[in-house]
This record gives C-alpha cells, structure tokens and sequence, in this order.
C-alpha cells in the first residue's frame, strides 16, 4: 500500500526588536547569562508586564507578508505550567485571539534541473501568534543551569495548516518563510542562535485516504536539516508502524540529531492542562486601519516577487535569479548596483559567482579569526555597489579585459581600492590608443608574415597568432575588440 | 505617655509641626521607634523595622529642611509599608515563609513616590500570607493584635497597617485591598483606611494577589491624612498597563473648599439580617448625621450584591493560582531540602513554604480555570462581575456616594472564623463588590460599640471620583474625629 504523510510546521521566530516582549531590558545572543534581565523578567514580585509596541508593529507586518487577517484587538492571555526555564511558571502568550488569522506561505519545488524553475504553490496558514520567550536550560550530569537572558524575548508563533507531504515540502516552505520574513527585517532567521525553531506536527495515512491518521508532534528541529532528516525519519517510522500494523500512539517526541531518530517525550494523557485565561496585568491593544496602513507602507517586496520581476523585466536566467533571491541583502546590492551599470545581466552574474565567493570566503576567515563580529553582508563589504557598476561599465565600454576585472576583483574586495585606483596603481589601463596599437599590430605582422600570408590566403584562424603576438606584446592590456579591427585593417 | 507627644498627632499637624521647626524627623522617627518598641510587643504590626535606615532617611530629611528643599507636606514623616509592597535592599516576606530569605532588589513606583515626596518609609507592616484573609492570623509570622482589644483581630488582610497607625507606632501606612484588605482592618481597628479607584495608584512593585482587584491605599486617623497619602503615591506609571493616565488634584486642597452637600444612597441589600446590632446602630448614627448636614438619603437597590461573594472567590482565586505560581523554589523563594528532583522541588517547596489558606486558593483557583471548568466558573464569573458593575452605574446617576457599614462585626476574637473559612469569608461581604467594580471605597470610624469596640462605615463612589468621595467622608470625620481616639496600651 501506499501511504501519504500530512505535515502541519509550528515556526518560532524571535523578533528583533531592541527591548524584551514586556519590558524596557535590551534582548541579544551570546551575552554572559543572566545579564538581559530585570524584575520583570525574572518574575520577581510585584514586577508587572508592558507591553512592546515595536513587536506588535513587526507582528503585524508578518501578518500582512503573508496575507493574514489582522486582529482588530491584540490581547494576552497567560498559559499556566510549571518549568524552570519560565521565571513566573506562565507565558504571555495568545490564546483564543491571536495576532493574525490565515494567510499562506507561497513554495517553490526542486525543478527537474537547477537551471529551471520548479513549481510553485501556496501552503496555508491557520494563525500566527505572538509570546514571550522562555529561557534556555543546560543539563549536566546532577543539575541543570538555567540562563534567563533569552526569556521574555518577543517570539512570533507561525502555525501552518496541515499542507505539506514531505520533507522537500516542509524544506521549501521553511526556506521561504525564512526568505520573507529576513527580507521584512523582523529576525535574522538565525537557527544556530535559536532565533528560528521548529516542531512538525506529522501524520501518515493510506494514499487517497481523506480523514488525517494519528498526529505526533516532533521537537528539537533545530536546523534546517534537522527539520529535513527528523520529518523523513518521522515518517518512514510510521508508515513502518503502520506496515507492521502497530499502534501510532498521539504524543510529543523528540528529535535526536546525533543519533538521528526520534524518542518519545511524553503521550497525549500526560499533555498540559495550561489553564489558559486573559492576562490581568495587560489591557487588549486596538489595532486600527490607520496603524495597519502604516505597517504596509514599510512591506518589503516579497523574494519570488523579487524573482519573477527579475526574469521577466531583466531578462535574467533563473540560474541566477534563484542564487540572487535567496538574498534580499544581495538582492539589494544588486539593485543599486544594476541601476549604475550598463548590464544588467552582466551585473547579475559577477554578484552571484564573484561577489558572492569573496564574501562567503570573508566569511569562512572571519570564523577563525578572534573578532567574532557580524558577518559581512553584501552591503557592507569593501566592494560598494558604485564601484562594482564602475568595474562592469569599464568592461563593457571595452576598456577592461574580463580576464584582468577577474583578476583585479579580489583585490578590491580586500582593499577597499576602486577598480580605477588599481588600474592606474599597476598601470594596466587598457591599451585602447590606436596609434600605439597599430604600431604593435604592424610589429606583429612584420615578425609572422607567414601567418600574415595564411590569413590573406583566407585562412581566418590564422589571424590569432597574430594577435596573441599582439597580446603578448602588450600584457594582456590591449582592448581584443581594437586589436581585431586593427589587423583586419592592415591585413587587407 | 503625654497626648502632646508627636505619636499621637496627625500627619497633617506632623507637618506644620516640621515646617514651624517644632520638631525635626530625627526626633519624630526616634519618638515612633521607641513607640514601636514599647507597644509592638503586644500588638506585632512590625515584621521588620530597620531603624538605622529610618533614622537615616529622617536625617537626610532634616539636611534637606534646613536647606529650604523640602520636598512635599509629607517630608520627614513615617510612613509604613504593608510587607507586600517593594523597597529596595528591604525583606519582603508576603508574610510568607516561602519568601523568608528575600530582599526586594528594586522599589515598587509607591515607594519611589513616597521617597520623592521625602516621607521617611518605615517598617514592614504585618498581614495575612499573600493578602489572603480578614484577620491576619494568616500569617506565616504570627497575628498582629487588635491594639482596643488584644484578644481580638485588627481584621485583614492589611492588619499590620492599620494596627500600627491604631496603636500610634506610625502616622501612615500603605496596605492593599483586593476584597476589603484596606478597608476591614481599618473599621476594626478604628482608623481611616481607602481603596482608590482600580488603576489610580500603581501596582508595580506590589507582590500580586488578584491582579484585576488589587489596589494600593493608604490608612491615617483622618480623612485629611488620607487625601494626603492619596494624593501622594496616585498617578499614571508607565510601568503598570493598568494604570490610568489621569491628572491627580491635590486631594487635601480640595478639602478645604467647601462642598455642597449630596445625595448618598443606603443600598438595601446591605442593611438586611446579618449585621451585628451595635454596628447598625452607629451606622444609623452616621447616616443621620449626614442629614444634618444637607445631604439627601435615598434607598438604592444593588441587586447583584448576592453574586460578589462567590464571584470574588472564582476570580481572585483564579488570578492568584497563577500568580502566586513564580514561587517556586527555583530562583529567589526558599527551597524545600528534602526535594530529590525538579517536581519536588516545586511540590515540596510550595507545600512547605506556604500555608494552608494560601494552598486553599490556589487549588480552588487551579480548579476553575481548568480544562472543562473554565466556561462554569471563571468565564461565568466574568460575566457576573459586568453585572455587579452595572448595578453601581445605575445607582451613581442618582446618587453621589453610597454608604454602608464596611464589616458585618467589630473586632472578633482570635480563632472565632478561622476554622471556617466561609464565615471568615463573609466579613468582607460588604467591601468587596467595590473592588469587582473597580470603584473608590473608604472606611471611617464612626464611633464604638459599647464594649469600646471600633465601627466603621464605609463610603463608596464612582470611579476615579476620589475628590468627591474624600470630601463626603470628611464632611462626617472633620465633626467626629473618632479616630483620633487613640486605645490605651
């Protein structure tokens, strides 16, 4: 028989505002532990919660990205239940009226090659939800240290229908909620830091089967290929269960991405009762037409948008279009870039093949070196998007070689130096002059009459020794467009 | 002790007395620490009382006089603090043994007020754990004592409060009042004791029972006094959702202009059976005096009063069982040394560190907000509360305040309720609709039973009204003074 699984994903995103959820204590990563912390955050008594609005607003816009109904009213309820990682032992959350209702996240399927694009199709959202965060837990072998600097950071619930069938459905879905909600600036996305999480809540059922089997919820999906590995791990342990005709029990598991299986967490009759009733400490906030109006004005262009506009008016292969919108950093780049440079299309590919391999490169370095700074994004590396335009309209006006721009770019992206600078610092601007050029070119065929002879007699390739003579002749710096017209002239 | 020693003069006097120089804060704090250390022996209002603090807070007080920097009427004067509003660097127990070890690393926006007004904030004043009870024999720490009857009970749940400002060992005190805390204490130990409007005074820094019932209010021997403590720690705090953004008069100002007298309702669902004889009796006495005065009674109807008592109970409980959920062994609250894992930490600490009227409302809370029993009991009571409300509004566009005794009983004896927990619970059948309403309430003494028990009658007014309320109850308090009577101990 054969089976189908049916995949509903519950996303955690960290917003990235300055402040905490519901309190004035700056959020980040990385920081020494319990440093981001104040009353209100540690649930001391009498500390009370006040509401963010900043994490409303990027709410909301999360909202209108993905089409979602926004509430008229935002309001808090608290989920009560007991865990160390919870200073108050309950979470603002929202229970009954989330933040935004529905909406869908638009998906892309592998093409048949990477050259053409796959199919698209929309997954539906049932609510997106905004809380607090908990802090984070480390076990050790006697006891358990709790770090609260994490808790209280404003995390944006985005809970998928059950619309996805397999792993390459719940990847791309991710990948593309990922995209947009970078490209909105609400979070980095960053899954190493926790800034993105995953459960999947995944069921398997007989093929043209209509109502949903047994649903098990997985945890700990921590990476992207996390997710991939532990949603097919996950199914082909029920469909095997299935085969053998043992129960799927309703439960929590696991992921274990050591030793790549899921285990059990707990079973449905040990589920929370969390006792969910509105916050009394939090008045519900009205969200109106005007505020809403405004949050849509700052709505980013969504990445497969970006994508076919960049086919269809630019002419772009999805070869490179597919590299570029991964990227709204590098789409950006792109765009000032390209508006500065004479082809787009030629723009287009030195930003995915040569920016993009110094900056990963820059990258790579930066890991081993002491300053773990930011990484370097695509707008603020040395290469401005000015003067990658200069260096692709210096090609183009036939005044660079592709080869030396190939050569001179690294240069650029550790220096800072502009092309124009480093052309004149090694003296390489190209030989273009006609006077000089014809002279060499003359040299050149007094030194091969033999090959001067084969190409009068017809014998077109013959005029190639003649100007590799030229070439050598010249350092590589004469325009090949010049050198050509040039012996043709003094040939005939 | 002389009845001209500054123990036994108001606030209000206490001032005047400072700017005139009669007397500097040094000398009034040290005349209150000896008083506290003379009587509280017996009357066990003072959890804590850091004397050295005290005394360096008045000093700094002085310096500022003597500089012309005096900061408000209220500079230099104690002020005690229920033992569940926050000063920094000072123990707040709750009354609690689960909060033994804790010292509040921040101060609650009364208690930043009250250092910006210059008061001299003094002392941890006693109550029922966690504000749950009507007696304060709750407490983890032992009972404060009615100081007119030692063998009684100040009431509660802010009893320290209101015993230390009865028994003369501080001229001011804050408590809280959830379902009566303020206002019960205050009828049973003879002194003036206010629930603000919910949202005038801010909650931040308030150790949280029922969050949507929770009030700050102050307790004094008169009314003056009263308006200005309000006056003092009222206002909008950006750091309480729940405060309201409103300007706050000078309360005390206002009570000099002379007010036209009104009309106050006598709601009939609160004169019927029930009420002890003595306490109706002085109650009338009031009523009648108002007459006097030019103010129209007039019978009113709050039909829904029936619904408070257990509507009181589903909510408080239910926002309680949460919010009492934070004390959990885990990071600042005692843990017990018997707990061999996580569970038990959170069993056995919560099962040690808490006592059983505090258990008992967490459970019962727990339980109504339970899976299948929250549509039954809380929403239901949400819907009742929105009634009791509606009762008030409709009362308020006859009348201007409605009065009625604030407790069935004076002062009864120790262990006379608390084995049952229902009749303990019924003490505050009159206070607590007020605070399901969300309205202004305040208790005065209106006179003793003939034993030389205190009774209080209790006012009610419309939200945000304090002015007009303060000036009702002063009308009656300015021609009585009865709690200037200060008991013999």
């Amino acid at each position: 028989m054969e089976y189908e699984a049916v995949i509903g994903l519950e996303v955690h995103v960290q917003l990235n505002t300055r402040s905490k959820m519901f309190t004035r204590v700056g959020t980040g990563f990385g920081q020494p532990p319990n440093t981001l912390t104040d009353p209100v955050v540690l649930g001391l008594p009498g500390a009370l919660p006040v509401m963010n609005r900043d994490a409303i607003e990027k709410s909301i816009k999360v909202g209108l990205l993905l089409g979602c109904k926004i509430a008229e009213v935002c309001k808090w309820d608290r989920k009560n239940y007991f865990y160390p990682d919870m200073p108050k032992n309950y979470q603002i959350s929202q229970f009954d009226q989330p933040i935004c209702e529905g909406g869908e996240v638009e998906i892309e399927m592998p093409g048949e090659n990477p050259a053409k694009m796959g199919t698209h199709r929309m997954v539906e959202l049932t609510r997106v939800h905004l809380e607090e965060d908990v802090g984070k837990l480390t076990h050790y072998e006697h006891d358990s240290l709790v770090d609260y600097n994490r808790a209280g950071s404003p995390l944006l619930e985005i809970v998928s229908e059950p619309d996805m069938h397999n792993p390459e459905e719940v990847f791309a879905y991710l990948t593309s909620l990922r995209n947009s909600l970078v490209a909105a600036g609400i979070s980095a996305c960053d899954m190493e830091k926790g800034q993105l999480r995953c459960d999947a809540n995944i069921s398997v059922r007989p093929k043209g089967e209509t109502t949903l089997g047994t649903k098990v919820e997985i945890k700990n999906l921590n990476t992207i290929s996390g997710v991939r590995n532990g949603v097919e791990y996950e199914i082909r342990r029920q469909v095997r269960a299935m085969e053998e005709g043992t129960e799927i029990i309703q439960e929590t598991r696991r992921w274990n991405p050591e030793q790549k299986y899921t285990t059990p967490m707990r079973t449905k009759e040990m589920a929370h009762d969390y006792r969910y009733f509105p916050d009394p400490d939090l008045m519900p906030v009205k969200i109106d037409e005007a505020w809403i109006d405004r949050v849509a004005k700052e709505l980013p262009e969504k990445p497969f948008d970006k994508q076919r506009r960049y086919q269809e008016e630019m002419n772009l292969p999805y070869s490179i279009t597919s590299s570029l919108c991964g990227d709204h950093l590098l789409c950006a780049y792109f765009e000032e870039a390209t508006a500065l440079a004479k082809s787009p299309t030629k723009m287009a590919n030195w930003v995915v093949n040569d920016l993009l391999r110094e900056l990963s490169q820059a990258n790579k370095m930066d890991e081993f070196s002491e300053e773990s700074n930011e990484a370097m994004t695509p707008l603020s590396c040395p290469v401005s998007p000015q003067s990658l335009a200069e260096l692709i309209n210096l090609i183009e006006d036939g005044k660079l070689t592709n080869n030396v721009a190939k050569e001179l770019f690294p240069e650029m992206f550790t220096s800072g130096k502009t092309v124009v600078d480093l052309i004149k610092e090694k003296g390489l601007d190209q030989k273009s002059d006609d006077g000089e050029i014809q002279v060499i070119c003359a040299d050149a065929i007094a030194n091969d009459s033999d090959a001067a002879e084969k190409f009068r007699g017809g014998k077109e390739g013959a005029i190639n020794a003649l100007k590799g003579a030229v070439m050598k002749a010249t350092r590589g710096q004469a325009n090949p467009k010049v050198v050509d017209e040039t012996l043709r002239r003094l040939l005939s | 002790m002389s009845q001209d020693s500054p123990i036994f003069k108001t606030a209000t006097e206490l001032s005047a007395d400072l700017t005139a120089g009669k007397i500097s804060s040094v000398e009034l704090t040290q005349a209150m620490i000896e008083r506290v250390e003379k009587v509280d022996e017996k009357v066990h209002a003072f959890l804590h009382l850091d004397q050295e603090d005290a005394l360096a807070q008045a000093k700094a007080s002085d310096e500022r006089r003597s500089k012309g920097e005096c900061l408000s009427p209220l500079d230099g004067i104690p002020v005690g603090l229920k033992d569940v509003i926050s000063v920094k660097d000072q123990p707040l127990t709750a009354a609690s043994k689960i909060l033994e070890n804790y010292r509040s690393p921040y101060d609650a926006t009364v208690t930043v007020k009250l250092k910006q007004a210059g008061a001299v904030i003094a002392g941890r004043l006693n109550l029922d754990e966690f504000a749950m009870g009507s007696s304060t024999e709750n407490s983890a720490y032992g009972p404060t004592r009615n100081p007119w009857d030692l063998e009684r009970v100040p009431g509660g749940s802010s009893g320290g409060s209101s015993a230390a400002v009865a028994a003369r060992e501080v001229p001011l005190s804050l408590g809280s009042d959830t379902g009566g805390s303020i206002r019960q204490p205050a009828s049973l130990c003879g002194v003036v004791g206010m629930k603000p409007t919910y949202g005038m005074v801010s909650r931040y820094g308030l150790a949280a029972f029922a969050s949507s019932l929770d009030q700050i209010g102050p307790f004094s021997t008169t009314v003056e006094d009263a308006a200005l403590l309000l006056e003092t720690i009222s206002g909008h705090d950006p750091l309480d959702s729940t405060s309201f953004p409103k300007e706050i008069p000078s309360y005390s100002g206002e009570l000099k202009k002379p007010a036209q007298p009104g009309v106050i309702g006598l709601p009939k669902e609160f004169f019927g059976p029930g009420m002890d004889d003595e306490v109706r009796a002085r109650v009338e006495q009031t009523i009648e005096h108002y007459r006097s005065l030019g103010y129209q009674t007039k019978e009113v109807s709050l039909p829904s009063t029936d619904l408070s008592i257990p509507v009181y109970y589903v909510i408080a409980t239910a926002e309680a069982s949460s919010n009492l959920a934070r004390y959990d062994g885990i990071r600042y609250t005692s843990r017990s040394n018997r707990a061999q894992n996580a569970i038990d930490v959170y069993a056995k600490s919560r099962g040690e560190g808490f006592g059983s009227e505090v258990k008992r409302r967490c459970l019962l809370g727990a339980y109504g907000l339970s899976s299948g029993y929250y549509d039954a009991y809380y929403l239901r009571a949400q819907k009742a509360r929105t009634l009791i409300r509606q009762d008030f509004e409709r009362v308020f566009k006859e009348v201007d305040a409605v009065l009625t005794p604030t407790a069935p009983t004076p002062a009864f004896k120790f262990g006379e309720k608390s084995e049952d927990p229902i009749s303990m619970y019924l003490s505050d059948i009159f206070t607590i609709s007020t605070n399901l309403a969300g309205l202004p309430g305040i208790s005065v003494p209106c006179g003793f039973t003939r034993s030389g028990l205190p009774v209080g009658m209790q006012l009610i007014g419309q939200a945000f009204e304090e002015s007009s309320l303060l000036n009702i109850a002063h009308a009656y308090d300015r021609d009585h003074l009865h709690g200037r009577q200060a008991p013999n101990l």
